[in-house]
This record gives structure tokens, C-alpha cells and sequence, in this order.
């Protein structure tokens, strides 16, 4: 079991979960509280347990650029991209955000399941002369539309200045931090790396300054109403970006890149089932693993499910095959002796206000 | 903040409670169960004059974190359920012993009680 950095600072206040190797805070002040703070104030969470892999060598961005199919081959130095690494059946390994530093230095931060895979697929993937090295230092994500004025009061630097998917250091009065204005909760937001000294005084200058520690039970609610896929459930090496709803990910005049010619044969040929959204009605669950059906037959099985507290109605993402998958067909989820009824919608179920 | 068992009561490994009355039993899930849970979102419950023998099933309570069954301690009949935590779940988490109190029944086999936990026992299972 590996415990995080700032595992000091909230140990005698959250309810602990495993996740992935690692004993995480699931709760604080409770799941209704906690996801009221990120929509309407702040939220602050513990990410790093999360996978950070820095890449440098020159001509990084060319290697790098043949193993995801989004063009990530001139991002800029200050910018960040969402993509994937795919295998060559297309299959998606993992999601990631990569970061530009300069023309030899990105960093990608990938799910904690994965890193040691990921590490090893890019060393079998990459030249010799790209130096690939994880590093677990701090991760804390300040999350929620009062984010930025908060974390704002810790650092003389302007955060106005870095936008969406932008990344940059900053000074605090503990030294100086990377961070990124990124997240997984549908909220703006940021995520800073610190050393562990560095990140236990955030933490606990964060939470002094209002904002309010959330562990994953609500880091789980959030990212399914923002309609944020979860590595694992969601998608894994059997499913393709075209399946998975992340064909937007997809940069087809870009070149080669490894899974290109699998993904060209699925998109010919059409694929036979998609990711899609669905809300219910009442209060039940659509939990992992329950049937979705149409006309008495499965169609497909839910990869994830919640009961949206934003919205008051229980949301979910299921793959489900393609003559049912139009926004507004009409389903069933079999919520174990219940057949309760489920509308196909757009995942995003929530959007914050521009 | 400390979990609570309060001595009168009688307890089951499935952390179910059973609270006697002048004319029955009430019946609810212990404040370990409320913990474990988290924010409960869904609550189903049997209908008056329902029968079970203990150990049945009697209702299913949800949260986002899971679903979870709740069995009946002790064979009875049911005499009243707590309609209002159907639209009000979030009801149980706040006082499990008391507001939170899922199902009344009228005992048929009263000589079951002497077969559940003691609130020490109960806690000594829980780790509490």
C-alpha cells in the first residue's frame, strides 16, 4: 500500500479508501458537502497517487507524436493536450494530459492504475535517447468557480494570465510550483505539483483559506456529470477511441501514428457499438455491469453510473450497440429485479455556467 | 466522531438493530452501517402486514458508494414503515436510532432475541 505525500495532512480527518495501490481519502465533511463546495465554491483534492512521467530527449515531440492520434506534434511550450496511447489493434492503453515545456521536455500525468504500464510501453516504444522517468512528487487539484481567487491569494504570480490547458510556474511562499489550469470535475480549476514539503504547506494553506477537501467518492460524481471518461471502466485496450466517444481526439490529416490503419478499417466499416449517456428517473442507481436493454434484449451494459446531485437524477455511461445509441432512444436498465426505464442523452449531463 | 451502540438495543452481523417497544419492535441499520454507506440516496421498504422470517430480505438501501440489502433480525409482521424516508433518505444518516428507524414489527418468535448481539458484542465486531 503507498501512502501520499500529504497523507499527514488529512489523515485524522477523511474516511480512507484503497484505490489503485494507494490509501486515498474517499471522504470529508460528506459527498453532498463536498460536491456543493466544487460547483459553488472550492474544492481540494489529493491526486498524487496520479502517474507523472517526464519524457526529454531531442526530437521527443516526433516519437511521442506517432503513439497518440491527436497532433500533439507543435504544442507549444506552456500548453497541455488530453489524448491517448493506443496499441496497434487501437485499443486505448490509457488517457493522459501531456505537457509541452520546451521542444525536448514533456510531462504526461496518466491515471495511477497505469503508470507502470505506460512506462513500459514508452521505453519499448520510444529510442534509447529519449529518457523516460517517473517521478511521485505532491499532486493537489484546486477545483470549482472560486478556484482560481482562492488559490490566487497564495501566489504573487497572475493566474489570470494562463488559460484552459495552460501550465506555467508560480511562486508561493514555500517556493516555487508547477501548475496547470486542468482538472476532472467539469469546474475551472487547477493542479499543482509540489515537492512533499511544499505540497503539505498548500494543502493546509488552501484549506485555511476556504476551500474544502474532497476526497473520491466526489471526485467520482463530479467527473461523471461533466461526462469525464474513468480509465478502466470506461475504456480500456478492447475499445478504440471511435467506440469510446473520444473520436475528437482523433487527427486523421496528421500522419502516421501507431493504431492509425485500425482505426481507418473501424471507421470504414462503421462501429457496432459507442459510449453513450443515460439519465433515469427516481433515485436508483444504474450501477457497473447492469444490462441495458431495448425490446426485451441487452444492448449493451453500464460502465459507470451515479446519482447526480446536480441534476437529482441518476446519470450514467454504458456501451450500448449502434441501432440504439441516437440521442433520445427510449432504454431499459435492469437494476437488479427492476426494469427501470433510461433516455440516451449527450454525456455531458453537466455543464458550468460560461 | 465516535459511532454509537446504544445498550438496550440488539444488534445482528449484518448491522441491522432491533429496538423494543410496548408493542413491538422497531427496526433500523446501526450507525456503522450509515458510516460505511455514506449519503444514502435510495431507500425501498416492505409493505404493512408483510411476513418475515428472519434473515429475509426486508428492504435495499442505496448510496453512491453502494447497495445494500437490509434483512429482517427477527421473524415478524410488519406494522408500520417509515414512508417518509422514501422521498427524505438522507433522514437515516442523521439519527439511525431514532428519526432513521426503517420498519415496526410485531414479533412471532420473540425467543430470536436472545440470539442477537449485545451492543458490546456488535461493537467488538465492528472494531469500534
Amino acid at each position: 500500500m503507498r501512502y501520499s505525500p500529504l497523507w499527514t495532512c488529512y489523515q485524522n480527518e477523511a474516511k480512507l479508501t484503497e484505490f489503485a495501490g494507494w490509501m486515498l481519502p474517499a471522504q470529508f465533511g460528506g459527498l453532498t458537502l463536498e460536491h456543493e463546495a466544487v460547483r459553488h465554491r472550492a474544492g481540494l483534492f489529493d491526486i498524487s497517487h496520479m502517474g507523472q512521467i517526464e519524457l526529454q530527449g531531442s526530437a521527443v515531440w516526433e516519437y511521442l507524436n506517432a503513439l497518440v492520434p491527436t497532433d500533439i506534434l507543435h504544442l507549444p511550450p506552456g500548453q497541455a493536450r488530453y489524448t491517448v496511447l493506443l496499441n496497434a489493434a487501437g485499443g486505448i492503453i490509457d488517457d493522459l494530459i501531456v505537457y509541452a515545456h520546451d521542444r525536448e521536455h514533456a510531462t504526461l500525468i496518466v491515471n495511477a492504475a497505469c503508470t507502470a504500464k505506460n512506462a513500459a510501453w514508452l521505453r519499448q516504444h520510444l529510442p534509447p535517447e529519449v529518457a523516460i522517468e517517473p517521478v511521485s512528487q505532491a499532486l493537489l487539484a484546486v477545483q470549482g468557480p472560486q478556484a482560481t481567487a482562492l488559490w490566487q491569494t497564495l501566489t504573487p504570480d497572475t493566474l489570470a494570465g494562463i488559460p484552459r490547458f495552460g501550465h506555467g510556474t508560480v511562486s508561493t511562499p514555500w517556493g516555487r510550483v508547477w501548475v496547470a489550469r486542468t482538472g476532472y470535475t467539469g469546474e475551472d480549476g487547477w493542479e499543482i505539483r509540489a515537492a512533499p514539503a511544499v505540497g503539505q504547506a498548500l494543502w493546509r494553506a488552501l484549506v485555511a483559506a476556504g476551500v474544502t477537501p474532497c476526497g473520491l467518492v466526489a471526485r467520482d460524481v463530479l467527473r461523471l456529470e461533466a461526462g469525464l471518461h474513468l480509465y478502466g471502466q470506461d475504456m480500456d485496450e478492447t475499445v478504440t477511441p471511435l467506440e469510446a466517444g473520444l473520436g475528437w481526439l482523433v487527427d486523421w490529416d496528421k500522419g502516421d501514428f501507431l493504431g492509425r490503419s485500425a482505426l481507418l478499417a473501424q471507421k470504414a466499416q462503421g462501429v457496432a457499438r459507442k459510449l453513450v449517456g443515460l439519465v433515469g428517473t427516481g433515485r436508483r442507481i444504474f450501477r457497473p455491469g447492469y444490462p441495458v436493454q431495448a425490446q426485451g434484449q441487452t444492448v449493451g451494459r453500464i460502465t459507470s453510473g451515479t446519482l447526480s446531485l446536480s441534476l437529482g437524477r441518476p446519470i450514467a455511461l454504458a456501451y450500448v450497440a449502434v441501432p440504439w445509441t441516437p440521442l433520445g432512444t427510449s432504454l431499459t436498465v435492469q437494476v437488479r429485479e427492476q426494469a427501470l426505464p433510461a433516455t440516451v442523452v449527450k454525456r455531458t449531463f453537466y455543464s458550468r455556467r460560461a | 466522531m465516535a459511532l454509537t451502540y446504544p445498550p438496550e438495543l440488539h444488534y445482528t452481523a449484518t448491522h441491522e438493530y432491533v429496538a423494543l417497544t410496548d408493542d413491538g419492535a422497531v427496526v433500523g441499520i446501526t450507525a456503522f452501517a450509515v458510516e460505511e454507506l455514506g449519503d444514502i440516496t435510495y431507500v425501498e421498504l416492505p409493505q404493512v402486514g408483510r411476513r418475515f422470517n428472519r434473515g429475509e430480505r426486508l428492504g435495499t438501501l442505496e448510496s453512491v458508494k453502494a447497495v445494500a440489502d437490509v434483512y429482517a433480525p427477527v421473524s415478524g409482521v410488519v406494522t408500520a414503515v417509515h414512508e417518509a424516508l422514501v422521498d427524505a433518505p438522507e433522514r437515516i444518516a442523521g439519527d439511525p436510532y431514532g428519526e432513521g428507524w426503517l420498519v415496526k414489527m410485531q414479533l412471532t418468535q420473540p425467543e430470536e432475541l436472545q440470539e442477537l448481539l449485545t451492543a458490546a458484542a456488535y461493537q467488538a465486531q465492528v472494531g469500534g
